[in-house]
């Protein structure tokens, strides 16, 4: 058998399997948000979506709030960990990881037992003798769930490039006169940044689509792109203008990635997990 | 500063453990509450061994798993070695381009696109119902391949390509070489990719959400419809179980890793 048609062979697998379950269905998405329910060509799932402005605009800005508290938890948070020693990394990152083993859907509907009327913090607070907060279906609640939800997909990669920093890079920075502000514009901040970028985007896309974190934080008040998308297709099923919502949501992923990746030129960011 | 760090790194670890100490505080609860503790009790616990539902949902998690995760590493692996060997950049790039979508696209897109094709080729040929096991194993192969393939395409280029053609110079027929020379190189490759898929299918939940039928159920999916009401300690006392078994896993894992440096 020739090597090249027994590659073939082994390719076409792969191939009409990706064909046939990643390409076609990103056409059947448009398909759905360009007909109607019978299948005749209408614009009317596009220009429903202007009722839906607000629910775009408030979905990006609390992911942009979130991604942004993310960043600057995470950022020293990986720094400490890539000083310690290697065994201390490694228990640390375990650590880490570990909720993340947890469900989604418990961590979530654990935060709701402690903001809730009667949670946990309202507990305490009514033991102070203080009144209680309203914290469940507040900006802030929904904010906390996303922090909490993908924090770790941004300590992960900036800790990973930041245990590759030479430790002789920054003594020599020492060496050349910096103090710790220099260090971290000069060498720390520029060779980390990689790291910062993937972590942005792996803190940005769940957040800007989920659906369960607004519904149990948002307490029913507060609608993402997610939660628009989840009622179109599973209480309306009004899969034309659930596809149409996608196609958006889509772009605008497409739209932030090409933003996020004009700051790295190389591909050593990547996917770290 | 080394105070400073020390209270912070704390502070990080109370903040990621809250939820997951309320959710084993409160699975002990004697009463039906989630926010209100009235007494220490395991009620929650034997509650779990006798719900026939649970463990229907658990099993199905399971199956499903093992299947998606055997199934994509099989043809992850196939098609990491198809595009090392391609020749043509332009195809193998856009291969990975294609591959790269459903890690990029997020979860509910993924999960939408799906369901659009199913109930579309349902349509055509007049099924019923067009949702089942089926279309949800492939929708998680479908999710899992991507990771199985970019676990073991680094480590194909790693691999000298002149120990194949040395073992197919020595009479080893190319299918005989890539056993033989190949697939022990790659070999921890596939069974990190495994690992990833095999996780990653028993936690997804958005994607199962929307390409599963009614008569499959797995545990995220059972747990979604169970927070729709009001939550019972019971499904704390599920998810501490778990939580316990990855904790001992894990620990066991790292303190191997550790003893093992200190050895050398």
């Amino acid at each position: 058998m020739k090597p090249s048609l027994l590659n073939r062979i082994i390719n076409a697998p792969y191939i009409l399997w990706s064909a046939i379950f990643i390409v076609i269905p990103l056409f059947i998405v448009v398909y759905y948000a360009f007909t109607d329910a019978n299948g005749a060509l209408t614009l009317h799932n596009i220009f429903e979506l202007k009722e839906y402005k607000h629910t775009f605009l408030i979905s990006i800005w609390y992911s942009v709030i979130a991604t942004v508290i993310t960043l600057i938890i995470s950022y020293p948070f990986a720094y400490i960990m890539s000083r310690k020693s290697v065994n201390k990394q490694q228990m640390m990152m375990m650590l880490v990881m570990l909720p993340m083993w947890m469900n989604l859907l418990i961590r979530t509907y654990s935060w709701m037992n402690i903001l809730e009327k009667t949670g946990i913090i309202n507990t305490l607070l009514g033991y102070m003798g203080l009144s209680p907060l309203k914290l469940i279906g507040t900006p802030g609640a929904v904010i906390l769930g996303m922090v909490y939800n993908y924090v770790p997909y941004m300590i992960l990669p900036i800790y990973s490039v930041m245990s590759k920093i030479e430790p002789s890079l920054l003594e020599a920075a020492e060496d050349l006169g910096s103090n710790g502000f220099m260090k971290l514009k000069k060498v720390i901040f520029p060779l980390s940044l990689p790291g910062v970028v993937s972590g942005i985007t792996m803190v940005f896309v769940p957040s800007v689509s989920t659906f369960y974190i607004s519904q149990k934080l948002g307490g029913g008040k507060i609608m993402l792109i997610g939660d628009a998308i989840e009622r179109q297709i599973q209480t309306s099923y009004n899969y034309n203008l659930g596809a149409s919502l996608s196609l958006i949501l889509m772009i605008l992923i497409l739209i932030s990635m090409a933003i996020m990746n004009r700051f790295t030129s190389s591909e050593d960011g990547g996917i770290i997990v | 500063m080394k105070t400073l760090s020390k209270i912070f790194t704390a502070l990080m670890f109370l903040f990621l453990y809250a939820p997951l100490l309320v959710m084993v505080f409160f699975s002990f609860n004697e009463s039906k509450s989630t926010s209100v503790f009235t007494g220490f009790s395991l009620k929650w616990y034997s509650e779990l061994l006798n719900s026939s539902d649970t463990i229907t949902a658990l099993k199905n998690t399971l199956i499903l798993a093992v299947l998606s995760a055997v199934i994509a590493t099989l043809l992850g692996t196939l098609a990491a070695v198809g595009i090392y060997n391609m020749r043509s950049k332009v195809w193998s790039s856009s291969i990975m381009s294609v591959t790269n979508i459903p890690m990029m696209n997020p979860d509910i897109v993924t999960g939408v696109s799906l369901m659009l094709l199913f109930v579309f080729v349902g349509r055509l040929i007049g099924a019923i119902t067009s949702l089942n096991f089926f279309t949800l194993l492939i929708a998680h192969i479908t999710f899992n391949l991507p990771y199985v393939i970019l676990n073991v395409l680094p480590k194909l280029n790693q691999t000298d390509p002149h120990l194949a053609e040395a073992a197919q110079d020595l009479g080893c027929t190319p299918i005989k070489s890539f056993f033989k020379v190949v697939l022990p190189a790659i070999y921890s490759g596939i069974l990190s990719g495994f690992l990833m898929a095999f996780t990653l299918s028993l936690d997804d939940f958005v994607i199962s959400y929307y390409t599963t039928g009614a008569d499959f159920q797995t545990l995220p999916l059972k747990i979604f419809s169970m927070t729709k009401k009001v939550v019972k300690p019971d499904m704390y006392a599920l998810s501490s179980v778990i939580f316990i078994t990855v904790l001992v896993l894990l620990l066991i894992i790292n303190i191997g890793q550790i003893r093992t440096r200190k050895s050398n």
